[in-house]
């Protein structure tokens, strides 16, 4: 069998799942939530509910604050006791909803628990919903990308006029070290992930879907191999396993042998990329009638492994509580994760793990670069990275941009495979974020 | 013998043909410049700060000797009187300008304020402010990695290693302004250097709520406005939390510094005060940094 991959740079990290094949444990929900109104890209929520307000289960507290923006539910019934500021993982202040519950709250949430697999939606009325009402639902379901980037799913659906969309990709590739959630997930859920792609691909108007996914995950590539063999149209794809694999332009490329076009959107492709947790809440608020309000993380501590289905809002310190005093906590895995300053943060739609394990704890010594060009060989995105990094540490932001830095993924493998351990991908970073703020305000002096 | 003559006769014709073409060439394609420019550039410090807002020193001097009045056109660097000598050059009015000098407004040293992190990244403020807070919980308060002292062109600024916070070295600043720009978090400010160099400024730029102010930094400003109610020259606003001093309209009677539950004001190089009335008036001067 062939492998798909694509074709420039890549890394291949120690993978240390050591949670894959740990079922699903599923949190209870807190008696309290936070709900940070920017959960996603793009605009920010804008709370709906005051001081005051009672709320239930699956109740909107926050609306969508614009087109690429997405709505915040709470997962749980409650009084909305203030609207504050509260932490990012990194401490900085975001403007949140804090919700607590009573124990008649807690009865009422323990009873919609139970009826929360009846679906709402039979066959023939789901056979009926058309393409625009699926995103309908999704929007309002307040459905996000779930790979990490948190992209509201609705505007991926919807392509801006002129391109069209011909495949929808599902990202299970899974290809971060030590995160093992969206694999437990197509283990134990299967078909609910088969028909939460087939609702997306009626959504965006295709007849063909593709899962793709790491060959390191025999057991989740047998179980949806299975599932989608009823289903015309959807392929599972095994992809050999290669870090950035599940990058979105990666993954195109690998999947349908197309090159997303510098400064392009993925779609001028045909593709639609989704993640596989996203398909799985799509299948969750289209045929179930529940908005987005958990998701499933990965928590590693070093030693064990747990994949926890965690409501939204829940303080992440509180899953870490028994465990010993963490030197690093790294929100994410650890290629594309954040470090945490604190864990007295809520849980959000793109926390895809708690990382905790002493072994990404440090840095190794920065020496001098040796131009050994190693960072150009891992570069997934074919750039310059020792480049970019010393033209950005100079500020010279024109020579950066030039040097089409735009492109950069954040992905990390420059800093990776570098021998002098040069703090590489965070100086391309810094490039890219002043570089893309420098074109932003282009665009806004060229509109008016 | 034969060769060397030839090769002397050679390179000697080839060299005053050159020398004719690039005399020609020089003579014919001659650029007219003012020779002003020269003088006033003469009189710049010639360090291209950009403090004036120009690419450098000579843009500078052809902007004031090609400009119709003065105005707008001052080298921070150099001060009132080297303005007035480049309007005497070009015979134009200088405008009198106060000098100005760069204050750090955030005093939260490592002793004042907890350190909630440690940061092993590339050592630059602009990649740590990227990331998050920093090494303490304050959102808005110094980054400490000096990013203000590799921009100085002067020298004027060096790192405190004790307080984790860099120092103004009063003599050298000019206030040309690289380090406000340098800094990711905005917390330089020009100021005017005042009468003897006496100044009252905020030395806080935390914005947030005055509990979680007190939380991140024991000498935030917490926005309580005692300040500005004591202030009888309406010189202090207060807006996100955060007291501001406006320097063109303050007296520097530092009654504020003396209201200020935090010590967040710093009143620098004033005289020490004679016999302090109570404990709890405390004289900054000498626990600031210059």
């Amino acid at each position: 069998m062939k492998l798909h991959t694509f074709k420039i740079g890549g890394i291949h990290p120690a993978e240390n799942k050591i949670a894959a094949g740990k079922p699903i444990e599923n949190m209870p929900l807190p008696a309290e939530v936070v709900l940070p109104v920017a959960q996603h890209i793009g605009a920010p929520a804008k709370p709906i509910v005051k001081k005051g307000d009672k709320v239930k289960r699956g109740d909107m507290v926050a609306e969508a604050g614009g087109f690429v923006s997405a709505p915040v539910h709470s997962p749980i019934s409650g009084t909305v006791v203030k609207i504050d500021v509260c932490r990012t993982p990194q401490g900085l202040p975001v403007e949140a909803i804090y919700i607590k519950s009573d124990e008649a709250d807690r009865e009422a949430d323990a009873k919609a628990l139970e009826q929360r697999e009846t679906p709402v939606r039979s066959e023939a009325e789901l056979a009926a919903l058309d393409g625009k009402a699926i995103i309908d639902i999704i929007k309002n379901a307040g459905i996000v990308g779930l790979g990490g980037a948190t992209f509201p799913c609705h505007v991926k659906l919807s392509p801006p006029p002129g391109s069209k969309a011909e495949v929808v990709i599902i990202n299970a590739a899974e290809c971060e070290p030590c995160l093992s959630c969206d694999d437990m997930l197509m283990r134990e859920n299967p078909r609910e992930i088969v028909k939460g792609v087939s609702l997306l691909m009626k959504a965006a108007g295709v007849s063909r879907g593709v899962i793709a996914i790491e060959n390191n995950k025999p057991e989740a590539i047998e179980a949806l191999t299975q599932a989608a063999s009823t289903v015309p149209g959807i392929e599972v794809m095994p992809m050999k396993v290669k870090y950035p694999q599940g990058g979105e332009k990666q993954l195109i490329e690998a999947v349908i042998g197309k090159e997303v076009p510098s400064g392009g959107l993925p779609i001028a492709t045909g593709a639609i990329v989704q993640n596989v947790a996203t398909a799985y809440a799509v299948y969750r608020a289209v045929v179930l009638g529940e908005p987005l309000m958990d998701r499933v993380l990965t928590l590693h501590d070093g030693n064990t492994g747990r994949n926890l289905r965690v409501p939204f809002g829940t303080i992440l310190a509180t899953l870490t509580e028994g465990l010993e005093e963490p030197e690093k906590i790294i929100i994410g895995g650890p290629m594309m994760g954040r470090t945490a300053s604190t864990l007295q943060t809520p849980m959000i739609k793109g926390t895809s793990g708690i990382l905790l394990d002493k072994r990404y704890a440090h840095r190794r010594p920065v020496e001098n670069c040796i131009r050994c060009g190693r960072c150009s060989d891992a570069c997934p995105m074919g750039l310059e990275p020792f480049l970019l990094a010393t033209l950005s540490r100079l500020k010279e932001w024109d020579e950066v941009e030039a040097n089409k830095v735009a492109n950069c993924i954040e992905c990390g493998s420059c800093s990776y495979a570098c021998p002098a351990s040069r703090p590489v991908v965070d100086f391309v970073r810094l490039g890219k974020q002043k570089v893309m703020a420098a074109m932003r305000a282009r665009a806004a002096a060229k509109k008016a | 013998m034969n060769v060397v003559v030839t090769s002397i006769i050679v390179l000697g014709v080839i060299g005053i043909v050159g020398a004719a073409v690039l005399y020609i060439v020089a003579k014919r394609f001659h650029v007219q410049e003012d020779p002003r420019i020269d003088q006033v550039e003469a009189l710049l410090p010639g360090a291209n700060c950009g403090g004036c807002g120009r690419s450098g020193c000579r843009d500078f001097a052809a902007a004031c000797v090609g400009a119709d009045t003065l105005d707008g056109l001052s080298c921070p660097a150099s001060g009132s009187a080297v303005m007035k000598q480049i309007g005497e050059i070009v015979g134009l009015a200088a405008a009198e300008t106060k000098p100005k000098i760069a204050v750090i407004k955030c005093n939260g040293t490592c002793d004042l304020r907890p350190q909630i992190a440690r940061f092993e990244g590339a050592p630059t403020c602009a990649v740590l402010a990227s990331l998050g807070t920093g090494e303490s919980a304050c959102p808005n308060g110094c980054l400490g990695c000096g990013d203000c002292v590799t921009a100085c062109p002067y020298g004027a600024m060096k790192m405190n290693r004790e307080t984790g916070l860099p120092e103004v070295i009063e003599d050298k600043c000019v206030g040309c302004g690289a380090c406000v720009k340098a800094c990711p978090r905005s917390i330089i400010e020009l100021r005017f250097k005042g009468p003897r160099g006496m100044r009252v400024y905020v030395a806080c730029s935390n914005k947030e709520k005055g509990a979680l102010a007190m939380k991140e930094c024991k000498v935030a400003c917490i926005g309580c406005t005692k300040c500005a109610k004591e202030c009888t020259h309406e010189a202090i606003t207060i807006a996100n939390n955060l007291s501001y001093i406006d320097y063109e309209k303050c007296k520097l009677c530092r009654k504020c510094v003396d209201v200020c539950p935090t010590h967040a004001i710093h009143a620098v190089n004033f005289p020490v005060k004679k016999a302090a009335p109570a404990a709890e008036v405390k004289p900054k001067t000498e626990e600031t940094p210059a």
